[in-house]
């Protein structure tokens, strides 16, 4: 059976979620053979064999935390040269679709980026993406060379499938361009204790509405009534009311939870794109016209100063 | 000294207009409005930044791949204050795909000469957001990505890269390549004076034999991709909606109950 290598997106050697739906996506397609760098590589395994990787690749160098980008793609053109996979599947996220990209065009590739499904097909794998702000759905292919293909998060559920997950040394000698952008700072981001946004099954999302920095605590509260994560419209991160990190949309983060909930946001084409897919959509708004309505499941047109506390409470007792 | 800087532009189909695809799945161009790419107004504005805050010579050349309208997107850009504008235009470029694409480009890029890259973090119609990379990956120089502040100082560029775990610190040795968000900062509107000069500044054609490049390496038949089916996403079934007239929390509780979600 065809080898498929999995990139793997870990923080210290705790595997992403992302990660691992791409294991359950690839063992359609052939055998997953993951592929982890950089510091805490080797203590992936147990993960990464849990989710049917039958081989992990794994390599630490300075060069991953000390460079941008370039030793990874290095490295993954090592695993690639050494296994000639059917397929190479890449996390979607901003760095992983800088990785895939680079790879494919040195391993003479097509890349596709953004799939939120993947099958087997007579031709190489198929990949189902969703474009135009969602309306319209699209299967391609990559035509020439080995499939390079970046998955969204939240394209299939993690399904555990036992393998052998034998950890290999990979061997990397890197480009004279690996070492062309430094490092020189880095500042990790501080843990709200929430899920990470494009990871989340449910999102609780506050936009114009909320009308101030200081508001959006009724949105964190309903989140994390839910276990959600907090998305914020480009109106209110444009406000400085919300962190651009948590920004829903066209210009920030596309998100495809199980439930999304909008307060407060009208609409616009630029966030209905970064969350149409949502599998179940709710919205709160005062405006009965706010094109958000043409969208949802639910909707409940009033003020969310008074739903959104309802709401939480309501929640909270349910929950006991 | 002085400092050529090149800021690659698309040319796109107004994300507000009914967008669709062509019966050769390639983009519809014709039904809909097109414009710059919001998102590459960010990285003309950064170019004009760094060329006010500069001592060197700056010269700002904007380039396009695209079809006759995509002129508009250059006038736009060179209405903001750059210097001139490249546009390379040809039949044979119809369905070139992002490799494509960013082997256009860097044969234009090559050609004009270069010693600084900015691109915005991704097009609004095809949101890949590679193009940078892979430029980088052709050029052979740095890239430095995904900035949401930048600065050129001596031969040197640096930056500020906002990611999911971190935010980095990045500095690489020009020639680079950079692209930026919209946290970069605001784009300035183009003044009447600046769409006025704008008329007056040098736009360029240049097709594939300008660029030594065969009808084969690019457009659908050279795309390393194939786009097999386009189908539009049946439109959702209406949902219900209630108005809030005191329990209207309480009764999102219950569908949210009802959903399993609580």
């Amino acid at each position: 059976m065809a080898e498929v290598l999995v990139y793997v997106d870990h923080v210290d050697g705790s595997v992403r979620k992302p990660t691992l739906e791409l294991l359950t996506l690839a063992r359609r397609i052939g055998e997953p053979v993951a592929v982890a760098l950089g510091a805490g590589a080797e203590n992936t395994a147990a993960a990464l064999a849990e989710h049917g990787a039958v081989k992990v690749l794994t390599h630490d160098a300075s060069e991953y935390a000390d460079y941008l980008v370039v030793p990874k793609v290095d490295a993954l053109q090592a695993a690639v040269e050494s296994v000639s996979p059917a397929a190479v599947l890449v996390p979607s996220s901003a760095e992983g679709k800088e990785i895939a990209a680079r790879l494919a065009l040195r391993i003479g590739s097509g890349i596709i980026t953004d799939a939120t499904d993947l099958e087997a097909g007579d031709e190489g794998p198929v990949a189902t993406q969703s474009v135009f702000a969602a309306s319209f759905t699209t299967k391609s292919r990559v035509s020439k060379g080995v499939a390079v293909i970046t998955v969204k998060p939240n394209s299939a559920a993690v399904e555990a499938a036992p393998a052998a997950g034998a950890v290999e040394s990979l061997s990397v000698s890197f480009s004279a361009q690996a070492t062309g952008t430094k490092v020189t700072g880095r500042t990790p981001r501080e843990s709200t204790g929430r899920p990470e946004l494009t990871e989340a099954a449910i999102v609780v999302s506050g936009g114009r509405g909320v009308n101030g920095a200081e508001n959006f605590a009724l949105i964190e509260a309903l989140a994390d009534s839910l276990g959600a994560a907090v998305g914020a419209s480009r109106a209110a991160v444009d406000a400085g009311w919300y962190p651009h990190t948590n920004q829903v949309g066209q210009t920030g983060k596309s998100v495809s939870p199980q439930l999304y909930i909008a307060n407060g946001i009208s609409g616009a084409i630029q966030h209905r794109a970064g969350m149409q897919t949502s599998k179940t959509i709710v919205a709160v708004n005062k405006d009965a016209e706010a094109p958000i309505f043409d969208l949802v499941d639910y909707g409940v047109v009033g003020d969310l100063f008074d739903v959104v506390p309802q709401l939480t409470e309501e929640i909270n007792t349910r929950k006991g | 000294m002085s400092l050529r800087i090149v800021v690659t532009v698309k040319y796109v189909p107004d994300a507000t207009g009914d967008r669709h695809f062509a019966d050769d799945l390639t983009v519809d161009r014709d039904d809909v409005d097109g414009l710059l790419s919001e998102l590459d107004e960010y990285a003309v504005e950064q170019a004009l930044q760094i060329s006010e805050n500069s001592d060197d010579d700056v010269e700002i050349t904007v380039l396009t791949v695209g079809p006759e309208d995509a002129k508009d997107a250059l006038r736009k850009a060179l209405s903001m204050g750059a210097d001139k504008a490249i546009h390379v235009e040809d039949d044979d470029l119809h369905g070139t795909d992002v490799i494509g694409t960013s082997l256009v480009l860097a044969k234009a890029i090559e050609k004009a000469g270069y010693d600084l890259v900015i691109s915005g973090l991704a097009s609004t119609d095809g949101t890949m957001g590679v193009v940078p990379a892979l430029l980088a990956e052709r050029l052979g120089v740095p890239q430095v990505t995904l900035l949401s502040e930048v600065s050129v100082e001596g031969g040197t560029v640096k930056g500020r890269r906002d990611g999911d775990a971190a935010s980095e610190q990045l500095e690489a040795s020009l020639p680079a390549v950079v692209s930026v968000t919209d946290q970069s900062g605001e784009a300035r509107y183009p003044s009447f004076k600046g769409i006025m000069a704008a008329k007056k500044k040098p736009v360029e054609s240049w097709d594939l034999s300008d660029l030594d490049l065969e009808a084969g390496e690019v457009g659908l038949e050279g795309a390393w991709t194939k786009v097999d089916s386009a189908t539009e996403r049946p439109a959702r079934t209406a949902g219900t909606i209630v108005k809030d007239e005191g329990e209207g929390g309480k009764q999102l509780a219950e569908f949210l109950a009802g959903q399993k979600f609580i």
